[in-house]
């Protein structure tokens, strides 16, 4: 791996050399690299790009990194992960994509993640994206999770900067008592485009969904939030959508929530704003200028 | 060390110019304690945000040891050495105090030395360093901060703006205190917007405003029964002068 590479895996998965535990790397639309554990069994599928991963019950205090790394330009992949969490886990999974495309061709990569979660699981599921170069950097990740009973799953995605364009679709139902957390994390500049599609249902009676949403536009980029939560039955639904605004960006948030049943409790918050002016004023106060309060902010609000 | 000389801030309102602040004459020295207090509206808090360049001067001169910085930046002023504690603190989403007080202090200090800045006030450092300035600090704690972040600047001038203000009996003394400590070790001045005799009592100088002028000036003996019609009237108002 050459040092762009290197650099991207550290940017994407905080990698300085091989993980520990079990982990799967991807290069140039090609596994350069994976490792199973004696919990955790990796296997390749035959039928096209991608893995299966296999996390055995009871397997706790375990990870497993899955970087995919693209420096080579016009690579176009799809790549298909599938994931069986067994009952009684608690692991880290941590994804990622980093492209470097310093040409005028496109580089594309499309995850399309699949989690099957069994019961009393605790999952946390970090991806980060990244971009660099000034060619044209696409990342569409499709999420698909199923929380089984008593089980909680945390997912955290951080896109701060660099990314073209993506659309980020992330479906989720939930079985009885299944909690899931939504973190998300975005920068967008220049003329980039960054849509977010959320759709959960809460089947399970006290089923709960959590979606926090933080996004900066800056320039001339556009940004898109989608969110629906369905109550099926006894169960609570939050979705934040805070986002800050700048110079000539554009952001649209849509919530919808559906509510099928009495006892589900559903809310809805977003806002969009520009930098509050008294904001700037008290960090100019400590001697700050214009442009470092203004990156204290943003680094804040996103951090 | 500050300087103001004949300074008017006005306003248009229904199409008509408004004094809001009108012929202000002023002279603060190195070390000096000032209290201003006065009415609501009176024009103590425009005052307090002319000085620190949040607002524009109309006309007339202000002076920081003998520099004129009537048209200087807020962050140039804030570098020459004014620190400024805002009436209603702002929150910051994703920003921790520790960020704040570091910021104040532009360094990355050693932990325990900006943990002193929130014993002064009255916080117990290890719970609050690492809480985020949002609505989960409640008003009065806020304040601290805001007192504690302003303390952290060791600036020249220092301005409250009423600092006592939802601030509870036991820590108003500890405030009293920090103010005293800060005098003795830095020779700072500080000019606090107050209505609170306590306050008023520590003063070298106490300024009155009165419908955008000072009405009067003098020591915390010569001033305060004065301030006995103040408080009969303000009383009425809905003021406190206790």
């Amino acid at each position: 791996m050459n040092n762009i590479g290197k650099e991207l895996l550290l940017a994407v998965a905080d990698l300085h050399q091989v993980p520990s535990g079990a982990y799967s790397i991807r290069e140039n639309a090609k596994s350069i690299d994976m490792k199973s554990t004696k919990n955790i069994e990796i296997i390749k599928k035959s039928d096209k790009s991608g893995i299966d991963i296999i996390v055995k019950d009871n397997t706790v205090n375990e990870s497993m990194h899955m970087p995919v790394i693209i420096t080579e330009v016009g690579i176009k992949e799809d790549v298909y992960n599938d994931f069986y969490i067994g009952d009684n886990c608690d692991i880290l999974i941590v994804a990622g994509c980093g492209i470097h495309n310093s040409d005028d061709g496109e580089s594309e990569h499309n995850g399309i993640h699949s989690f099957h979660v069994g019961k009393n699981s605790k999952v946390k599921y970090v991806e980060k994206h990244f971009g660099g170069g000034k060619g044209s950097k696409v990342l569409n990740p499709i999420t698909n999770v199923e929380v089984g009973e008593n089980s909680q799953v945390i997912m955290e995605t951080i896109q701060l900067g660099g990314v073209t364009s993506s659309v980020r679709n992330t479906n989720a139902s939930l079985d009885n008592n299944a909690k899931l957390y939504i973190t998300e994390k975005i920068l967008t500049s220049e003329s980039q485009t960054a849509d977010t599609n959320f759709e959960v249902e809460l089947k399970g009676e006290n089923s709960s969904v959590d979606v926090v949403s933080r996004s900066v536009a800056r320039d001339e980029s556009r940004q898109s939030f989608y969110s629906k939560v369905i109550g099926k039955n006894k169960s609570f639904g939050h979705v934040e959508c805070d986002a800050i605004l700048m110079d000539k960006a554009v952001i649209k948030s849509t919530p919808e929530i559906v509510a099928e049943c009495v006892d589900a409790s559903l809310v809805h918050e977003a806002a969009i704003g520009k930098i509050a002016g008294e904001q700037m004023i008290k960090l100019m106060t400590l001697g700050l200028d214009e442009v470092e309060a203004e990156e204290m902010i943003i680094k804040g609000f996103l951090s | 060390m500050l300087k103001l000389d004949n300074v008017c801030y006005m306003v248009e309102e229904d199409g008509k110019q408004k004094y809001i602040l009108k012929n202000i004459n002023l002279t603060i020295n190195d070390g000096e304690m000032v209290v201003i207090t006065g009415h609501n509206g009176s024009g103590k808090s425009t005052l307090m945000k002319i000085i620190m360049g949040i607002l524009p001067v109309t006309s007339g001169k202000i002076y920081f040891d003998g520099v004129n910085i009537t048209t200087m930046s807020i962050t140039d002023r804030a570098k020459l050495g004014l620190a400024y504690a805002f009436q209603t603190p702002v929150r910051f989403k994703g920003l921790k105090v520790k960020d704040l007080l570091n910021t104040a202090q532009k360094t990355n200090s050693k932990i325990n030395e900006v943990c002193n800045y929130l014993s002064r006030v009255g916080l117990c450092a290890r719970d609050y360093i690492d809480r985020d300035i949002d609505d989960s600090l409640s008003g009065g704690e806020l304040k601290r901060i805001e007192i504690a972040t302003t303390l952290a600047r060791n600036a020249r001038l220092n301005m409250f703006d009423e600092p006592e203000a939802g601030i509870d009996l036991w820590s108003f003394d500890g405030l009293i205190s920090a103010f005293n400590e800060n005098k003795a070790v830095n020779n700072s001045a500080n000019i606090i917007i107050s209505h609170q005799e306590k306050i008023i009592k520590i003063a070298d100088k106490v300024i009155v405003m009165d419908s955008s002028k000072i009405s009067s000036y003098g020591t915390p003996e010569e001033i305060l029964p004065n301030l006995k019609e103040i408080r009969a009237c303000s009383k009425l108002q809905g003021e406190c002068y206790e």
